[in-house]
């Protein structure tokens, strides 16, 4: 479990990034942070590894206040995963996903071992293992990420914007992969993006947030789509748009579910509830 | 071609005494450089001071160098640690900032992943930034090289030997065969210790080779 506490963070020059924020993060759950450009979501995923330290207020890992725990120790017990990879340039695919357990102490020849079992999990041929990053493709990088933030097999995903340079068709195919690997991995993972879709897509609990890590609401995607609590929310999930506003025209007998502007989107099948007698 | 059979053992002698002239300088500012090229890119507070500091020094001309460093250090004027300490000196007025930009050129991204991965502030400087800094701070390295390897004829001009020796000798004996074979090694030399620096950094760097060539 994560634990934000009241946090505030004002840097060097007055920009107040976060200006008192308070959530927890229940242990094998994704919450993902939406919010505009600037609006506080990389600097609160930061104070999770200490690498920005709030200017008051605390967070705290399983009820543990990071600030008594050793920075380097802490960000290696944690997996992160970046923006567009964020991988070493100079070391390959191997290495980059090896370096944690190589920093902890790990023999490098049994980490790049373990990191070939890692590249297929996230859907990556081993046989890329000796590429540098610049050889890659921007979708290939992303999951050497993945599979480097795995390595240490934390209980912690930090991922920030992960699938954000990558095009729509690979972002959602990395999503689906994310979803399933969730499945099967029950980590704790603070997502952070500015799409909210992808929000959507992947957690178990939006909040959405307004300049200065203000939450603006808080809950499953449905109940913020079913419910935006204010004009902010219902523009920033699109609320009206004829994306979301879906309507049932039958056909045969068959329904299909329309958008706005009667483009199809699906097929209406009958759930379990409503066919029992 | 006579004149150089008949003298090949000086020259030899000459060329020997040119390396142990060349060689120490230009290791000894890398190793100055590279910590005070760091500490520039770094602080801000430190930036100022330690480049317009160093880059002075390469204002000073080379002879009356010679002659302070004795002064100062209490080495003899002809000995190999006069010459040494001043072509330091002088490589490191270019290495500093070289080095400094090596580092400044190491992208910030890059940087914030090792935090990110838990590398240590010492394991982020020799396994992410040196190796980054690579390819700014071997331009600059090989421009010491070079510099270094023709200033260290300037020392046969106060008496210490080196491939310059051939020079001075050669005028004053009006032997041509002489200057020349001191200008063509001292270029030789310039060049192979450069290729060197090439091959050491494509040793040193074989991601470089995937994404530049
Ligand atoms: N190191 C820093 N020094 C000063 N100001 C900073 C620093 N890092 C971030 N800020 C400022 O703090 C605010 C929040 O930044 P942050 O990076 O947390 O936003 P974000 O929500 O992640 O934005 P984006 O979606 O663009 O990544 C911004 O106004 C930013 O300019
Ligand atoms: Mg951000």
């Amino acid at each position: 479990m994560i634990e934000f506490d009241a946090v505030r963070k004002e840097y060097p020059g007055g920009t107040v990034a976060v200006a008192g924020f308070s959530l927890r993060v229940p242990s094998h759950s994704v919450v993902a942070l939406v919010g505009s450009s600037g609006s506080g979501k990389t600097t609160l995923l930061r104070m999770v590894n200490r690498m920005v330290e709030p200017t008051s207020g605390a967070v705290r890992i399983d009820d543990v206040d990071v600030r008594s725990l050793d920075p380097v120790g802490l960000r290696r017990s944690i997996g992160y995963v970046l923006q567009a990879g964020g991988l070493l340039p100079h070391r390959t695919v191997a290495d980059n996903v090896a370096t944690v357990p190589v920093l902890a102490g790990r023999s490098r020849r049994e980490a790049r071992a373990d990191a070939l079992g890692l590249l297929e999990r996230v859907g990556l041929d081993p046989a890329l293992a000796d590429r540098y990053p610049a050889q890659l493709s921007g979708g290939q990088q992303q999951r050497v990420g993945v599979a480097r933030a795995l390595a240490a097999d934390p209980d912690i995903l930090l991922m920030d914007e992960p699938f954000g340079a990558v095009d729509p068709i690979v972002r959602e195919q990395l999503q689906a992969e994310l979803r399933a690997l969730q499945a099967e991995l029950g980590k704790t993972i603070l997502f952070v993006t500015h799409d909210v879709d992808e929000a959507f897509a992947l957690a178990d609990e939006v909040v959405v947030l307004r300049a200065g890590a203000e939450i603006a609401q808080r809950g499953t995607p449905t109940e913020i789509l079913a419910a935006p609590a204010d004009d902010f929310v219902a523009a920033f999930v699109g609320a009206g748009t004829a994306r979301r506003t879906l309507r049932i025209r039958e056909l045969d007998g068959r329904r299909v579910v329309v958008d706005g502007d009667d483009r199809p989107t699906g097929v209406l099948e009958a759930d379990a509830r409503e066919g029992a007698p | 071609m006579t004149w150089l059979s008949q003298n090949l053992h000086i020259v030899w002698g000459l060329l020997a005494d040119h390396l142990l002239l060349s060689v120490p300088p230009i290791l000894l500012s890398l190793v100055i450089s590279v910590p005070l090229g760091r500490l520039a890119a770094g602080s801000r507070r430190w930036r100022t001071p330690l480049l317009t500091g160093t880059g002075l020094l390469y204002a000073i001309p080379s002879l009356p160098l010679f002659i302070i460093i004795p002064a100062i250090t209490g080495f003899a004027l002809r000995s190999p640690a006069t010459i040494i300490t001043a072509l330091t000196l002088y490589g490191c007025a270019l290495l500093v900032r070289g080095a400094a930009d090596a580092f400044a050129s190491v992208p910030e991204d890059v940087r914030l992943a090792a935090e990110a991965t838990g590398h240590s502030r010492w394991a982020s400087f020799w396994r992410v930034e040196l190796p980054l800094a690579g390819p700014v701070l071997l331009s600059s390295l090989r421009v010491v090289v070079v510099s270094t390897v023709s200033l260290v004829t300037v020392g046969a001009v106060i008496g210490t030997a080196s491939l310059g020796t051939l020079f001075t000798d050669g005028f004053q004996r009006g032997i041509e065969a002489s200057i020349l074979t001191g200008i063509v090694l001292t270029v030789v030399v310039a060049v192979v210790l450069d290729a060197l620096c090439v091959l050491a950094g494509r040793a040193a760097m074989p991601w470089r080779r995937t994404v530049s060539a």
